[in-house]
């Protein structure tokens, strides 16, 4: 791994009284599509927004393609350190956060207008080619509340990839939809992952990581018990804790 | 038998029939009473409380009160009224006699009966000293003068050309305003003229303009009261207890003497029906409260929006002081913020009355305009401005683009609310001098004696401009509510 576009070390986060992380190492190279896997509560949110300091981090450190996330920034204070972080890595959220008073196209423009300083036409042909690949180019105009589910994470996710980012996070990308959606979102992070886009993929399915994800992560409690290829850590689980959320994933 | 006397056309002789409109005497002997009507706010002599016991009522038309009542045998009531509304009080029968400074005019005589006149009085014009040059209302021409709204001074000043005739509703604040500089000069009865204007010592008399006549004021079709008052009254200006009174409250002078000599009265202006120029008076109103409500609703609007990101946003100090800023202006009635900041900061800040109108409403809805953008604010949810900081957008970028367009549609129809009510709020600023709609119509309404055509008159003006306004917010409340997330 020579080209490491994230890093984490020594990640502890804390809500309260609650350890959330313990002690996170973790590195992602360019290219590299990881999925963090474990069980709800294990901190795998929490690790996914240390990555753009949408939830701070208590102690440790993490370096984004260069720019560096200390702990105790502050949104105000630290506001260009953290924008500069931020235009690095794309987000895409559980629960979509789409601009509900924007349409698909306006969604995915906004950013690259007012924060790239893009011209209108130039953004609005970004994003029609970025809706084009995700296939929703016939529902440009639409605005978020006429779009299924699934159409609506695919807009997400393209107005992430407008911003050009070098890693795109994903948060849980497919447990706000029914299984029959499932199916376009793993379709549009396949192709993605084949263009060579960097990606960390949070996720409690198993499958979804197992056909999207070339090394996998399984977080417990806050700390990583275990990390490797995807078919040695899924199919030849070497760590207890890791056999015995892999058994509950299965029955459930 | 009753169809017997039907038939005979003579309904039973003993069953007492209701009393006929003419006996107003009966009533006022019958019950004992003599209520009389008049207002406190008129002050000083006339009926106002007296200072050392607010509980009584004081002032030179309480002892005329008292000596008619005695005259007729019966006890003396006041009845506290508008002074404008003495007159439909009466006709409603609320009260038996008007006794406060009611002028004798041709207008007023159409529908009430007058006594004798008990006073006679100058209309008086008060300028200031450092304007040597002004000797009447002529020099005026252009300028504000202020007076009693629905008086005959009033009359006595609209009858020049060219004056711009500003109505008060009390005899203090012309005064004060004329000090101020809001004013070029007060019409008023040289009582008040006296007791209110020249005590200042920055104002002088600038000669008599009108001459009136005060008279007790009773309805037409009561001629047994009419005649029972006018000659107790006339007893008492014959044996001399009139003048007892007036001297008392040191308001005999040559002008009463001539009256008591018999003296004629001198004519007086009279009403006319509604005419184009009160048509085109009424458009006019109807302009300043558009005008009022658009420029206070602007400055509500953005004011509203400025607190509530205070209270949102801002460090500790900021966010108290925006909160304390709604609790204050909604916690207290818009009506005495107008009177604090026109009159209360006067020496402070001279606003002048239009402005004070619109800024004294505009700061008034910024308060409630400020809890609507909050609820906007509230009804974001958080993943908005996660999404926009994620995406590398400013924190300004993010309200502004992200947050605030999705905040104003939730406040939007409140808004639309707001306005509408604004505008019928506006009329209150004719406490502050302000003419806008409902001022006109009562002085329209004084002028003509009549209140229904002027009051239906402003009533569709006021529909047709909020009627537009609520079916726009029905519209935006529609289009804009369907956004779930």
């Amino acid at each position: 791994m020579t080209d490491v576009v994230l890093r984490a070390r020594g990640l502890h986060t804390r809500r309260g009284e609650v350890e959330i992380l313990r002690g996170v190492d973790l590195d992602v190279g360019r290219g590299e599509v990881l999925a963090v896997v474990g069980p709800s509560g294990s901190g795998k949110t929490t690790l996914l927004r240390a990555f753009n300091y949408l939830t701070p981090f208590d102690a440790g450190e993490v370096e984004v393609a260069g720019c560096r996330l200390r702990p105790g920034m502050c949104e105000r204070a630290d506001a260009a350190d953290l924008r500069a972080v931020r235009l690095r890595v794309g987000m895409v959220f559980q629960s979509f956060h789409l601009f509900p008073h924007l349409t698909a196209i306006d969604n995915v423009a906004e950013a690259p207008r007012r924060v790239l300083g893009l011209s209108r036409a130039q953004a609005h042909d970004l994003a029609a080619t970025l809706l084009r690949r995700v296939g929703l180019e016939d529902r440009a105009a639409a605005l978020p509340h006429a779009l299924s589910g699934g159409q609506q994470q695919r807009v997400a996710i393209a107005r992430a990839l407008a911003m050009k980012p070098v890693a795109l996070l994903l948060d849980e990308p497919t447990s706000a939809l029914d299984p029959r959606m499932t199916g376009e979102i793993l379709a549009v992070v396949r192709a993605l992952a084949e263009t060579g886009q960097t990606m960390v993929v949070v996720t409690h399915e198993i499958a979804f990581a197992r056909q999207v994800a070339g090394r996998v992560a399984v977080l417990v409690e806050g700390c990583i018990v275990e990390e490797g290829a995807v078919h040695e850590v899924l199919d030849h689980p070497r760590h207890g804790e890791t056999r015995a959320f892999l058994a509950r994933e299965e029955r459930a | 038998m009753v169809l017997v006397a039907l038939l005979a056309g003579h309904p039973g002789a003993e069953e007492a029939p209701p009393a006929p409109a003419g006996d107003g005497l009966a009533r006022v002997r019958a019950s004992g009473l003599l209520r009389w009507g008049g207002d406190l706010q008129g002050g000083e002599p006339y009926v106002f409380q007296d200072p050392h016991d607010p509980a009584r009522i004081v002032g030179f038309e309480v002892e005329i009160a008292e000596a008619l009542a005695r005259h007729l045998g019966v006890q003396a009531r006041f009845v506290q009224n508008d002074w404008q509304l003495l007159i439909p009080a009466l006709e409603r029968g609320d009260i038996d006699i008007i006794l406060n400074g009611l002028e004798v005019t041709e207008a007023r005589r159409r529908r009430l009966a007058f006594t004798q006149p008990y006073f006679a009085f100058a209309a008086t014009l008060v300028v200031r000293r450092d304007e040597p040059a002004v000797h009447g209302l002529a020099d005026l021409r252009g300028r504000r003068v202020g007076t009693l709204g629905g008086s005959l001074s009033h009359d006595f000043v609209a009858a020049v050309p060219g004056i711009d005739v500003v109505p008060y509703e009390g005899t203090q604040e012309p005064y004060l305003d004329l000090e101020e500089g809001r004013l070029d000069g007060v019409v008023l009865d040289d009582i008040i003229a006296e007791r209110y204007g020249l005590v200042r010592p920055g104002l002088r008399d600038a000669g008599a303009v009108g001459e009136g006549l005060y008279a007790i004021g009773m309805r037409r079709d009561e001629p047994a009261l009419q005649r029972a008052v006018g000659e107790a009254l006339g007893t008492m200006q014959r044996d001399g207890e009139l003048r007892a009174i007036l001297e008392r409250w040191r308001l005999w002078n040559d002008r009463q003497a001539a009256l008591a000599a018999g003296a004629g009265a001198p004519a007086a202006p009279g009403g006319v029906g509604i005419t184009a120029v009160q048509l085109d008076l009424f458009l006019r109103a109807t302009g300043v409260t558009v005008l009022i409500s658009l420029l206070s609703m602007a400055l509500a609007v953005t004011g509203g929006l400025g607190l509530s990101l205070a209270r949102r946003y801002g460090g500790g100090p900021l966010r108290a002081a925006a909160g304390m800023y709604v609790e204050l202006f909604r916690g207290t009635p818009v009506l005495l913020q107008l009177y604090v900041l026109y009159y209360g900061l006067a020496p402070l800040v001279a606003f002048g009355a239009f402005t004070a109108a619109v800024v004294g409403l505009g700061l008034n809805y910024a308060a409630y305009e400020a809890e609507l953008y909050r609820a906007g604010l509230e009804a974001v949810p958080l993943g908005q401005t996660e999404a926009a900081l994620a995406l590398g957008m400013s924190r300004a970028q993010a309200l502004g683009r992200i947050v605030l367009p999705q905040a104003f549609r939730v406040a939007l129809p409140g808004i639309a609310n707001d306005f509408i009510a604004l505008l019928k709020d506006t009329s209150l600023v004719s406490v502050i001098t302000v003419v806008e709609l409902t001022k006109q119509m009562t002085i329209t309404a004084v002028y003509l004696q009549s209140w229904l055509v002027p009051g239906l008159l402003c009533a569709a003006l006021y529909l047709a401009l909020s009627y537009p306004l609520a079916r726009l917010a029905r519209r935006l409340e529609r289009r804009l509510a369907p956004a779930p997330a």
